[in-house]
């Protein structure tokens, strides 16, 4: 009940931003338009690079802008109150409450990825379908399925982000960190560049990463590219690294209460 | 076993040691430095007293309170609040605790003062029955009752204070943690505060442990003090031993029609002479009467003035004697 109300509150907060939400919808669908020429291109070159058609390619586009800031790609989020909290010695505050500090931000991201998910989801979404008739989830089992993985993507972008945050126990400022983890991310979440086109070596460890768990699992469920068994392994890709990041978070908090001092008297 | 429950808090030989690392001139490696912000400290609190803790800016003070609620790992000696091991029960002892700084909201800038009640509710699982009770008696007590549906960020300083002092206690807390909790309030706001305080811990026997700077809350409040300097106690029992420990002296501020050599009168020094301004001194257990008395029957007095001694000059003195 209590995280239900916390993810309910910073809904509430994030959905007082309403011109910026906008505005965030209408630079999601610009850059949707430009990635999705420059995908066709790519596309009328080699109509089946990395397996996909021009259809796929441009879905794919698209579904990358509705996720950008559901899973909040380059960092921030509920996590950027936490390191700012620690910064200003306030995260002392979250220690004296009765709740776990890993549930109680978990909780809180929920509820802002459900409102961008509403927001700068459903909107460039909207207008992939209009505009350039993107492809529809393969199947209701596969429209589920992304539902489910969905929110695996928020979860394990979710824990990153905290372990990033946590760097402000030692470093006092996340900044940098997150600016390098924002890199990581763009790159192999294959929010750039479907990691289908990776050759090699590199789509091998690409594909292994937890960033895949971001834009590419979901996106290929979506697009019908897991079947069966396949759907399955694709979502346990994502509870695996949901459920390892999430203990790295507690094991991380643990360190810094029990190593790093709480700022300020 | 044994019926007696024990002190409800049990300090013994706590310390608390940080490592801190500096730059020294013409050596590339930092230099790694102990500090011992805590260290020797053994103190017990039975249930229902109300403790002043205080001390001078980084005595140590903030550390302990940590470590008393678990966010701090001791680095030696023992800490026991209700029986629990802080820093290993946390979550378990925040249930039974509440804090209040002076400086820091526990509240939700964002939200109503009764939507972050209401999320303190759930937080703490307190059954709706007792919730209602103690928030209508608190909002009447401390007269917020126009303020519960205004967001936090809005409200003045006095209000905040009022609205966290009802967050800390909605779950009925066995001991409240009070850092500098009022600080910056007016005088009336302060004395409302402290005469709710008096009232909680009379009517539901909460343990009061309160750190400040203004030496008027002790005494409005505490029947015993901690004196605590360089990380550990000097200074264990009542107020006024403590002044006539610490050998403290209040100050009588003379101001003379004219100019004037020292003014000589019996029980007081002259500590200081700005023209027509003289500061006298007397300790603090005499009567101030027989010395205005004397002054004002020998020279022109235009006006009089008494200050009180500072808690940080007591302790200050009793540091320096003690060392």
């Amino acid at each position: 009940m209590l995280h239900v109300a916390v993810a309910t509150r910073t809904f509430r907060r994030y959905s007082t931003y309403r011109a910026a939400t906008l505005a965030g919808i209408f630079t999601n669908s610009v850059f949707g338009v430009i990635y999705s020429y420059a995908y066709l291109a790519l596309w009328n070159e080699n109509p089946t690079a990395g397996g996909y058609d021009a259809q796929d390619a441009v879905t794919y586009v698209w579904l990358g802008q509705a996720l950008l800031m559901t899973i909040a790609l380059w960092g921030g989020g509920t996590t950027d109150d936490l390191a700012e909290r620690v910064r200003t010695g306030d995260i002392a505050i979250d220690l004296y409450r009765p709740v776990g500090l890993v549930g109680w931000y978990l909780a809180s991201d929920l509820g802002r990825a459900a409102y961008h998910l509403l927001t700068r989801g459903f909107g460039p979404t909207l207008i992939g379908i209009v505009v350039f008739d993107i492809a529809l989830p393969a199947s209701p089992l596969h429209a589920v399925a992304f539902a489910v993985s969905l929110v695996l993507a928020v979860i394990v972008s979710f824990a990153i982000r905290f372990l990033v945050a946590s760097t402000a126990f030692w470093l006092l400022d996340q900044s940098g960190v997150k600016v390098m983890s924002g890199a990581f991310a763009i790159f192999f979440s294959g929010m750039m560049l479907p990691l289908v086109l990776f050759p090699g070596w590199l789509g091998t460890l690409s594909n292994a990463l937890p960033w895949a768990s971001y834009v590419q699992v979901p996106a290929d469920i979506w697009l019908g590219k897991h079947v069966g068994t396949g759907l399955l392994a694709a979502l346990g890709f994502q509870v695996f690294w949901a459920v390892v990041l999430l203990a790295a978070c507690q094991g991380v908090l643990r360190l810094a209460t029990r190593k790093v001092v709480v700022q300020g008297g | 076993m044994s019926s007696d429950p024990g002190p409800l808090i049990d300090v013994r030989d706590l310390a608390r040691t940080f490592d801190v690392r500096r730059r020294v001139e013409g050596k590339r490696r930092r230099v790694r430095d102990e500090v011992h912000a805590v260290h020797d400290l053994t103190f017990s609190v039975a249930a229902g007293e109300m403790v002043g803790y205080i001390g001078p800016n980084g005595a140590g003070k903030s550390t302990t309170i940590k470590m008393l609620t678990g966010i701090l790992v001791p680095t030696g000696g023992q800490v026991r609040v209700g029986g629990l091991d802080p820093s290993r029960e946390r979550v378990q002892l925040a249930r039974r605790i509440g804090v209040v700084f002076g400086q820091r909201s526990t509240l939700w800038w964002d939200l109503p003062l009764r939507d972050s009640f209401d999320l303190l509710q759930k937080m703490y699982r307190i059954p709706p029955a007792r919730y209602r009770e103690n928030l209508a008696r608190f909002v009447e007590l401390l007269d917020l009752g126009a303020q519960l549906d205004t967001p936090v960020r809005q409200l003045s300083l006095g209000q905040r204070m009022r609205g966290d002092i009802t967050a800390a206690l909605l779950h009925d807390p066995e001991v409240i943690y009070l850092d500098e909790p009022t600080i910056g309030l007016d005088v009336v706001s302060k004395g409302r505060l402290r005469e709710f305080l008096r009232a909680l811990n009379q009517e539901r026997g909460t343990t009061l442990l309160l750190t400040t700077h203004d030496l008027q809350d002790i005494e409005a409040l505490c029947d015993r003090v901690i004196v605590i300097d360089h990380g550990t106690s000097v200074y264990d029992g009542s107020l006024a031993g403590l002044h006539a420990q610490g050998g403290s002296s209040r100050t009588l501020v003379v101001d003379l029609v004219d100019e004037a050599a020292p003014i000589d009168v019996p029980g007081a020094q002259v500590r200081n002479v700005e023209g027509p301004r003289q500061w006298l001194s007397f300790p603090s257990d005499a009567s101030a009467a027989p010395i205005v008395a004397a002054v004002a029957s020998a020279y022109d007095v235009a006006d009089l003035s008494i200050q009180e001694p500072d808690i940080e000059d007591v302790i200050r003195e009793l540091y320096s004697r003690g060392a």
